[in-house]
């Protein structure tokens, strides 16, 4: 049995106070925390639920862009339908994590400071360029979602701080995005490699903004700013998708494992960028 | 020992009161302290489904839950899945077709499925597969399960239609 205690704050600063003095652990949906508390892989002496903080769960839009309670499950973002209709990409990267279940609890921020690598969610707002409003004892921050993980179950927070909500930017017309992962199987996995791309493109069709990110290659997901230079101006042709795939595929150091070697997973990430690309391409043609 | 939390909450539509420790997951609660033991132990890491429970609505794992987080929340097991002693359409379902052998999985199986067909009640059979793929059988295999399934949403859908 474990030996602990439990707060359910109605406030973000009471939650602050309760993580003060160590060995505590903030709660959302408990998909990560509980197992890795069931192996003994982390002991808290205090767990701090945030879901009675007001806000913490739901969607709400905010200046044309998407504000995110952190500890919001994957479920409710795949029934908030101007979210999906806005950040296709991103909704369905989150509902890719574990099963209906899971998806009933599981919340973005969660997948974001559990700092897996092969996070499914995080890619997807990277490239979304989202930010996490981060508070702590020194007041709130603003942190780009990359910031966040630092190295495998390692994040860049404080101990007495915590992500309160991920902010989606506004969208702009003929904008999309689309998150795409390897599996050996279709459904209940982990990626082997994930790819997100965001883009934005000019009235003629022409690429203007991109942005690509990769899970499952490095340490952390990768933000890689070479593979969204390398399509701009484009229409996607194979060129620009060639330097697309090459740029993904240089940005790539990860390791080899059971679910993947090295290798494979580099000349994967250069083809999951590439098919993400032509998704997000598609649906910024038709928004 | 950590201090024990006095927890009230809603079960299968009853007002319940318990004690827990902080670090107990609902599924050891609704077991050991409820005596409701249908909800069933199989990974207790989310990754098999047998726990299923709808917590507030939602399906979850209630072996991801933790007991505490319960307070004032409205939790349906599969106790409560048959009404005045006549089992539900998908139970109806699921003997008809033989979709269990050992058994284990079965109330998670059906605590999901119910949770589909009621958002759902016309699904299609990848649809049903895809939203039960957390749902572990290591006995039948899923095809009778799913059968069951289809046929108890083709069922109830006619029932909505006598009605």
């Amino acid at each position: 049995m474990l030996q602990l205690d439990y707060v359910a704050p109605t406030t973000a600063d009471e939650a602050v106070r309760a993580l003060g003095g160590g060995q505590a652990k903030v709660l959302a949906g408990g998909t990560d925390l509980l197992v890795q508390m069931r192996s003994g892989r982390v002991r808290p002496q205090r767990i701090v639920d945030l879901k009675r903080i007001p806000g913490l769960i739901g969607v709400r839009e905010e200046a044309g862009g998407f504000v995110i309670g952190a500890a919001t499950p994957g479920a409710v973002l795949g029934e908030h339908k101007a979210l999906v209709k806005a950040w296709p990409g991103v909704v369905e990267a989150a509902n890719l994590i574990g099963s209906t279940q899971v998806q009933g609890r599981a919340s973005i921020a969660g997948n974001l400071c559990n700092a897996s690598p092969a996070a499914d969610s995080v890619p997807a707002i990277i490239a979304a360029r989202a930010v996490a409003v981060v508070i702590g004892a020194k007041g709130r921050r603003e942190v780009p979602v990359e910031a966040i993980a630092v190295a495998p179950g390692k994040t860049s927070l404080a101990p007495d701080e915590f992500v309160l909500e991920i902010r989606l930017p506004a969208r702009p017309a003929r904008a999309g995005d689309a998150y795409l992962r390897s599996i050996p199987r279709t459904e209940m996995d982990i990626a082997v490699v994930g790819a997100g791309v965001n883009l934005i493109l000019n009235p003629d069709g022409g690429v203007a903004e991109a942005h690509v990110a990769l899970g499952a290659v490095a340490p952390t997901a990768l933000l890689v700013p070479e593979a969204g230079a390398a399509i701009i101006g484009s229409k996607l042709d194979e060129a620009a998708l060639e330097r697309l795939d090459a740029a993904a595929r240089a940005a790539c150091r990860p390791i080899s494992d059971k679910r993947g070697t090295a290798d494979y997973r580099i000349k994967i990430a250069g083809v999951l960028a590439r098919r993400a690309a032509k998704i997000a391409y598609q649906r910024a043609s038709e928004a | 020992m950590s201090k024990r939390t006095h927890i009230s909450t809603t079960v299968n539509g009853d007002p319940v009161e318990f004690l827990s420790d902080p670090g107990v997951t609902l599924l050891d609660a609704l077991r050991d302290e409820l005596q409701l033991t249908g909800a069933k132990e199989g990974c207790g890491s989310g990754d098999c489904g047998a726990c299923s429970v709808m917590l507030d609505g939602r399906l979850v794992c209630s072996c991801l839950v933790l007991a505490v987080e319960a307070e004032d929340r409205r939790i349906e097991t599969i106790e409560g899945m048959a009404q005045g002693g006549e089992l539900h359409p998908l139970q109806q379902k699921f003997l008809e077709h033989a979709a269990l052998q050992c058994g284990f999985c079965t109330p998670g199986l059906l605590v999901a499925s119910k949770a589909l067909l009621d958002q759902n009640p016309d699904p299609t059979e990848t649809e049903v597969r895809y939203w039960l793929a957390g749902n572990l059988c290591r006995c039948t295999g899923y095809d009778k399960i799913i059968r069951a399934v289809m046929d108890a949403a083709a069922e109830l859908r006619q029932a909505r239609r006598v009605a």
